[in-house]
């Protein structure tokens, strides 16, 4: 079955006549992904390749049935784009943009979360469930279709753990790039829920990297609800604190948040945690044969 | 970024919190002439972005202008924890009868604004949590309702404010200190200590003001307060050329594209036996210009000894990322750096290939991350 996305997808592009935005959206629909419109204000009339924009997500939903809403538009309108996507009913926002405000973010997560909209990102690549649909950056042609879920904090980490993954001959049923902000729509938590869930998912690997608690809190949800094994790799044990390591979410505050912390909090709970890209996929391996 | 003390005062100002009147000084005679001006007892204090400066004999207060003077000589170009004094701020010196903490800040894991506040002001608030943690009263605030005057009755009542006048004027504070944490996105406002003078006057004696980066484009007078000249010199060259660099203490420099991935390969070299000697994320682009200026960043670190590239090409191209280090090679002097790289994903069979075809010696391609992290660690040992 996979997650968050899976064959009855049916994708619209804010930003869609953006560089950004048309290339993404295009190779996502390239994969098979069912792209059904584009949003750009004062656009609506146009077509992209054929693909239809409107001006509103409203329109979108009603005149082209789209479900699942893809963001690439700039910083500074991104937040307005996720309020209009929520508010248009669409079931899962996922926001690529990166350098969102935190501020602006933890009101726009207290109001999506009351709503029962599933938010992924932002600052993360998108999600992809192979075989069925991708929506966002993650270059698909690296990933296969599988029993393997990944959740990660990261992209191009994701890609190498992915890489790792394949030449084991090993597939996905979904990857997931939750994002790199301090305050991300979907939490480790969230994502392992709905892996726990799918049938397709046997294993679920989670990729956590410095900075706040949420690896923290997946362990202990992992040890009481999650039935199915669960791999880790923690990115950042070099990192000094108090500084920002290229994810606006990845610093240690203090003696919090180290990776150290993570594995250990992780390994307390039985998740084993890998010491390279490698050895994680390795473990994998080992467990599913 | 972090706000100094008086750039942080000064916008607790601009919304009512109640602080002293100061002057900046960068020399002792204006620090003279600041308590000249200001006249009677100062308090002259180091303006540095890190705790501990009253330990470190950064504080000292001045009983007159060439007291004032003497103390400045003294403070000026003090290394606190690494941080060498350029400026001072001279306020008059406050009569203290009490001391209390009340802070704001933005708690990622609980995704709500935090405030915190205890009577047992003027030490470490980690301290205060540690050993008599009922004194600390922590109240978070749902940010859609916003600030409410029930917030500040819970923190002033809870926390054991029993004088009348005292519980009116730190309910006041609590509302703006709110105000000014929403309004300048901050991520921290800590007022440490909060004062109460003989005559029961509440006001802020020190600011700790923290604001997110993301938000500095909302705010240009905030990040016209950045201070380069107290940053790391080559972080500061980093984010002019627009590269995400921080500098560790090693000698193998990494770049690779993504923070993830960054992180990841530093702990990777850390793993082979090396010391990785910075994180550098080339971003999601990583253009060939992107890499020539990464590397001009990264090599002017004296202590690198070999670079080592980890790319996995997803929107970054690795056939672009091979011609920046050629371009690289040419614009700058890189002969005495191995340089090992290891490319894959997007068009990495034609980044290999361009680099193969450019015949540098100093060129070491390697198939995957682990084996290129032990490579580069080993010519780091024998450059």
């Amino acid at each position: 079955m996979a997650i968050i996305l899976d064959n009855d997808t049916r994708l619209v592009v804010a930003g869609l006549t953006g560089s950004e935005g048309r290339f993404h959206g295009l190779r996502n629909r390239a994969y098979g992904t069912n792209l059904v419109a584009g949003v750009t204000p004062g656009k609506g009339g146009q077509d992209v390749e054929g693909v239809p924009v409107f001006d509103t997500v409203a329109d979108a939903v009603s005149e082209a049935g789209a479900n699942t809403s893809l963001i690439f538009v700039p910083a500074r309108f991104a937040v307005d784009a996720i309020y209009e996507a929520v508010d248009a009913g669409i079931d899962t926002v996922i926001c690529i943009t990166e350098h969102i405000p935190a501020h602006d973010m933890l009101r726009a997560y207290t109001y999506f979360r009351g709503q029962g909209t599933t938010m992924i990102g932002p600052n993360c690549p998108g999600v992809l469930s192979p075989g069925k649909a991708n929506a966002g950056i993650i270059p698909a042609e690296i990933f296969s279709e599988g029993s393997v879920g990944l959740v990660s904090r990261s992209g191009t980490l994701t890609y190498q753990i992915g890489h790792e993954l394949t030449q084991l001959g090993l597939g996905n049923s979904t990857i997931v790039g939750i994002g790199g902000d301090p305050v991300v729509g979907s939490s480790f938590v969230d994502v392992i829920a709905k892996f726990e869930a799918d049938e397709q998912t046997e294993l679920i690997v989670l990729v956590g990297e410095i900075g706040g608690d949420e690896e923290e809190k997946a362990a202990a949800y992992v040890a009481a609800h999650v039935t199915k094994p669960v791999l880790a790799y923690i990115a950042g044990f070099s990192a000094p604190p108090g500084k920002t390591m290229g994810h606006a979410g990845a610093i240690i505050s203090g003696s919090s948040g180290t990776a150290q912390g993570k594995k250990e909090a992780l390994e307390a709970r039985g998740i084993e945690v890998g010491t390279t890209p490698t050895e994680v996929a390795q473990m994998v391996a080992t467990r599913l044969r | 970024m972090d706000l100094y003390e008086y750039q942080g005062k000064d916008l607790f100002r601009r919304v009512g919190i109640p602080v002293s009147d100061g002057r900046l000084a960068t020399t002792a005679e204006e620090a003279r002439e600041a308590a000249e001006e200001l006249g009677g007892p100062v308090v002259v204090k180091a303006q540095v972005l890190t705790g501990g400066r009253g330990k470190a004999g950064g504080v000292k207060l001045a009983e007159d202008p060439t007291d004032a003077e003497a103390k400045a000589h003294d403070i000026l170009g003090l290394d606190i924890n690494g941080h060498v004094v350029r400026m001072l701020w001279i306020e008059p010196a406050s009569d203290i009868e009490r001391e209390y903490y009340l802070s704001v800040t933005f708690d990622r894991g609980a995704k709500k604004p935090l405030f915190m506040f205890t009577t047992q002001g003027g030490v470490e608030i980690e301290q205060v949590a540690e050993e008599s943690p009922d004194a600390l009263v922590r109240l978070h605030v749902d940010p859609l309702e916003g600030f409410q005057p029930w917030v500040a009755r819970r923190l002033v009542y809870g926390g054991g404010v029993e004088d009348p006048s005292e519980q009116k004027q730190i309910a006041a504070i609590v509302e703006k200190l709110y105000r000014v944490f929403v309004e300048f996105d901050a991520m921290l406002c800590e007022i440490n200590p909060l004062i109460v003078t003989p005559e029961g006057e509440v006001k802020a004696l020190d600011s700790k003001f923290t604001v997110d980066d993301n938000a500095l484009y909302a705010h240009p007078e905030i990040a016209e307060m950045r201070d380069n000249a107290a940053a790391d010199p080559l972080e500061t060259f980093a984010r002019e050329k627009g590269v995400t660099y921080v500098k560790l203490d090693g000698e193998v420099g990494v770049l690779a594209n993504g923070a993830g991935l960054g992180m990841s390969t530093v702990d990777v070299v850390a793993h082979a036996g090396g010391r990785p000697a910075n994180f550098c994320d080339l971003g999601g682009g990583g253009s060939a210009e992107g890499v020539v200026d990464a590397l001009e960043v990264i090599t002017r670190d004296e202590q690198v000894r070999s670079i080592f590239f980890n790319i996995f090409g997803g929107i970054t191209r690795c056939d672009e990322v091979a011609r920046g280090i050629l371009a690289a090679l040419e614009r700058l002097d890189m002969s005495r750096y191995p340089i090992v790289v290891r490319l894959d994903g997007t068009n990495a069979e034609e980044g290999r290939q361009i680099l193969a075809d450019a015949g540098r010696e100093n060129i070491h391609p390697e198939a995957t991350m682990l084996d290129g992290a032990r490579r580069a660690v080993e010519l780091a040992g024998a450059a």
